[in-house]
């Protein structure tokens, strides 16, 4: 596999008056050809700085950017060959669907036919035929969000930049769109980079996800991995709910830890790099990996100190005999019955999606 | 490093490092330059340091007293043009008098028409031989006129409350009724609302009038010239050690004496008091509440704009009249000469003006839009200067710009004097500020990501700012031109020093006739310039569909 997007060390400082901000600090990240890659973060973390700075609105303070092994940190965006989506679309209000799609390859000069063939092609291919003559407001949200996407696409890039594509976007649109966005991707095999604050979003549409916190990269990996197996504390709370139990570790197997939770609860869980027995460790807990059972069942029991039901899910916050609360997610919650406040339960853990933590 | 980055990639994109270079040359020769020539000419004598007339300052009456005069005459037309358009402000945004749409025109006509015509018009009623002098001699043996410190006081306070009315009406029209509203529901009466809420939330509005009224004051160069009699005001005083004396040095010392206040004013009004606005304007009018009102004030209100706004028609209608008579004061008989006069003796100075205008517009449009998108929206090293150095000459009077301008340009090898190319670059440099200032509001409305996507498809600058910018602040860019190009028609006070035997102008042929005692052919003058601005602008308005006199108001 080929590297087609290298960032070696970047960092973006803001100088206001007052103060200096470091949006993007020492990042380093690469992206292989045909591979979409998330940057994650809630707001202010750098994704967008990052994405900018790929595509050569910002000037990096210092560290370099590659696009397919060249150096283009000096180039402005024209001479770099990315194209972005933009968040507000940045579609040109005084041209219509055609002329807005049309410009990138008009400014490549290439000959009339061939523009007007492949604008239609790429209408075809986000399902805007017949549209070529309205004007960006004549369009709806998802239809102007499919013009900026089939404008960054016709030009044929060798990287795509999503700039949180979605958030214009209302909620059942934005999945049916980030289906198709992704379906395309795969299609066309197009190396992108797109940044969203949405986890769900990036879950469904990365290969890999980059989570990113204060300008620094947390972790890289494929959802799966980024779920199951958090870098820290930040990665495991920012990507779906955790419970984190405080945990000592007790004893080493092979593939498996011994760990003492802070109630006393013996559990086996998978095995950590770094983790020697006597050291003390946090236990990330998600909210569906726990079972509720009757009274005396289980590894511990635990009283409901707040219920919460929603229809295809109840949530219940557990006081555990250590004093820790325990988030539990209750699937189907019609068929169980759902808990009363100070009703006495019995909690098993998934031993195998435990996942442990230095402290 | 970054900037050194910012270097590098200026480099990579060649047409926008020519374009920085460009306008970095261009401000640097057509406003750093002279102003440092000016500077340079009142600090050194033949060749020494010698700031001869700062030291004598105190001790010569030709310098301290048209200081003092000026001074004087700026303080009473801010305070009385201030409270003029406070009164004209809050009729028109706090009553729901009649003919609220009329008052506000007959407010713009001395800021598009030569504000020196109002002078020309308080003559023509109380000068030497003006109406109502004529009046009181023949009848009550009274031998009284209007020139001098009550002249100027006049015709200044007609020709810039107009300013202030503007910035208050956008100030009080800021203010929500809401708060009015609040105060008289908790029992405050109508005087006491105004007094502790209306008034308060109005003060930096107030305070910003008082300088920008002030500032035009000590910079006006028309009126002062005709009304000004025996009392001297420093711009006046300027262009006589130029013209009677050819003492360039003691010129340069009475300019930058007056730059001293006006520069003052300036930073105090841009950098001290604009920040102090209690007013958000959010762009979304709120229903004007009109309770706070009583109708007896109200009428009362609409009586004062009525005088007025009868005085301002009154003094352009004495223009009219006075263009179709023989002589005034000495033979009131009606006659199209003074027209004849005009398209004939008359042509060269109107084709030279349209020339010289037909230079100044286009390049100055165009340098104006380039300048405004530079600094909002691109970056490289000297940003911030650029945006100072383009906006300098908006503070800076004119009289200034006009001694800088033929110390800087009167030999090789950069040598202009007498050419039309002085002039168009002197109504360039001075007036592209309020273009910048338009088209940077227009591209503040304008979504970056538009232009960034021009570019990240692979368009290079020139192509983005030609397909994309340009036609997204259209507006701005006609506005701007439209606005240099009525300064070129209307404006003195900078290009009275530098226009030639080769190259003249409506607006100073308009003096020369004043200058011998010829008023109805100044006057005819006065109405042909006035005809030339209106037709252009409601040309352009309809083209438009916009009243660009708004848009001026709100970047003014």
């Amino acid at each position: 596999m080929s590297i087609e997007v290298r960032l070696e060390g970047l960092t973006k400082v803001f100088h206001s008056h007052r103060e200096s901000v470091v949006a993007v600090d020492l990042l380093d990240l690469q992206v292989e050809r045909g591979e979409l890659v998330t940057l994650l973060g809630p707001s202010g973390c750098g994704k967008t700085t990052t994405l900018r700075l790929v595509g050569g609105f910002e000037i990096p303070t210092a560290g370099e950017v590659y696009l397919g092994g060249k150096r283009v940190t000096h180039l402005p965006p024209q001479r770099r060959d990315t194209a972005t989506v933009f968040q507000s679309y940045g579609l040109f209000p005084h041209m219509t669907v055609f002329e807005n799609v049309a410009f990138g390859l008009k400014v490549r000069h290439l000959p009339r036919d061939e523009v007007r063939r492949r604008v239609r092609e790429a209408l075809k291919l986000v399902n805007l035929e017949g549209l070529e003559r309205r004007y960006p407001r004549e369009l709806s949200g998802g239809q102007q969000q499919r013009v900026a996407l089939c404008r960054a696409l016709v030009i044929e890039p060798r990287v795509l930049l999503f700039d949180e594509p979605l958030s214009n976007l209302d909620a059942k649109l934005r999945v049916e769109t980030r289906e198709q966005i992704r379906r395309l991707q795969k299609e066309l095999g197009i190396t992108s980079l797109y940044v969203t604050h949405d986890q769900a979003e990036a879950m469904a549409i990365s290969d890999r996800i980059a989570v990113m916190s204060e300008g620094r990269l947390q972790q890289i990996g494929p959802p799966y991995e980024i779920y199951a197996h958090p870098a820290n504390r930040f990665v495991a709370d920012f990507i779906g709910r955790a419970n984190f139990l405080r945990a000592v570790v007790v004893g080493a197997m092979d593939e498996k830890l011994a760990v003492e939770l802070a109630g006393g609860v013996r559990l086996e869980v998978p095995f950590v790099e770094g983790l020697e027995p006597g050291t003390e460790a946090v236990a990330v807990v998600r909210p569906e990996a726990v079972d509720i059972l009757p009274e005396g069942e289980g590894d511990v029991t635990a009283i409901v100190v707040f219920g919460h039901y929603t229809g295809s899910l109840a949530t219940y916050k557990l006081s555990l005999p250590s004093g820790e609360t325990l988030e539990v997610e209750v699937l189907s919650p019609q068929e169980k019955g759902f808990l009363s406040e100070g009703t006495r339960v019995g909690v098993r853990f998934h031993r195998q999606s435990i996942h442990l933590l230095k402290e | 490093m970054e900037r050194y980055r910012e270097l590098r990639r200026l480099v990579h994109d060649p047409f926008l490092l020519f374009l920085v270079t460009l306008v970095f040359a261009l401000l640097t020769l057509f406003i750093v330059y002279p102003l440092v020539r000016v500077l340079t000419t009142s600090l050194f004598y033949r060749g020494e340091f010698n700031p001869k007339y700062f030291l004598q300052f105190f001790q010569r009456r030709y310098l301290i007293k048209p200081f003092l005069n000026s001074l004087t005459v700026g303080g009473l037309v801010s305070l009385l043009g201030t409270l003029i358009g406070f009164v004209f402000a809050y009729a028109v945004t706090r009553t729901d008098i009649p003919g609220k749409s009329l008052f506000k025109v007959i407010a713009t006509f001395p800021i598009i028409s030569p504000p020196f015509l109002i002078a020309l018009a308080a003559i023509l009623l109380l000068g030497n031989h003006g109406l109502i002098t004529e009046f009181l001699r023949t009848r009550f043996g009274i031998d009284w006129d209007i020139y001098g410190l009550p002249g100027l006081v006049l015709t200044e306070t007609l020709a810039y409350f107009p300013l202030a009315f503007m910035t208050l009406e956008g100030v009080l029209s800021g203010i929500d009724p809401a708060l009015e509203e609040s105060a008289l529901d908790l029992g405050a009466s109508r005087l006491r609302t105004f007094f502790r809420v209306t008034l308060p939330l109005a003060t930096p509005g107030i305070a910003s009038a008082l300088l920008l009224v002030f500032i035009r004051s000590l910079e006006d160069f028309g009126n002062p010239i005709v009304i000004q009699g025996h009392y001297p005001v420093l711009t006046t005083q300027a262009y006589l050690a130029v013209t009677g004396m050819y003492n360039l040095p003691l010129a340069a010392t009475l300019s930058v004496i007056l730059l001293v206040p006006t520069l003052l004013a300036f930073v105090l009004q841009r950098y001290w008091v604009s920040r102090r606005s209690y007013v958000t304007v959010t762009g979304r009018p709120t229903p004007s509440s009109l309770k706070a009102t009583t109708s007896g004030l109200k009428w009362g209100l609409f009586a004062v704009l009525c005088v007025l706004s009868g005085i301002i028609l009154l003094f352009y209608g004495l223009v009219f009249y006075g263009s179709l008579t023989r002589m005034w004061g000495l033979d009131n008989t009606l006659t199209l000469e003074n027209y004849r006069y005009v398209f004939s003796t008359g042509l060269d100075y109107l084709l030279d003006t349209l020339k010289i205008a037909g230079m100044a517009t286009p390049i100055g449009g165009i340098l104006a839009v380039v300048i405004a998108y530079l600094v909002t929206r691109k970056r490289f090293p000297g940003r911030g200067l650029m945006d100072f150095l383009s906006m300098l000459n908006f503070a800076i009077p004119g009289t200034i710009v006009g001694i800088g301008y033929i110390l800087a340009f009167h030999r090789p090898p950069l040598q202009l004097t007498g050419t039309a190319a002085i002039i168009a670059l002197v109504f360039i440099f001075r007036r592209m500020p309020v273009g910048i200032r338009e088209a940077v509001a227009m591209l503040q409305q304008v979504d970056p990501a538009i232009e960034e996507a021009a570019v990240d498809l692979g368009a290079g600058f020139s192509r983005a700012f030609r397909r994309i910018v340009l036609p997204l602040i259209s507006p701005a860019f006609i506005s701007g031109m439209v606005y240099i190009f009525v300064r070129c028609v209307t404006a003195i006070s900078a290009v009275v020093f530098v226009v030639s035997a080769q190259w003249q102008l409506i607006t100073v042929a308009l003096l020369h006739e004043v200058d011998n005692a010829d008023l109805s052919q100044a006057a005819a003058y006065g109405v042909v310039i006035i005809v030339v601005v209106l037709s252009v602008i409601l040309l352009l308005d309809n083209v438009l569909g916009k009243m660009i006199l708004r848009r001026w108001q709100r970047v003014h």
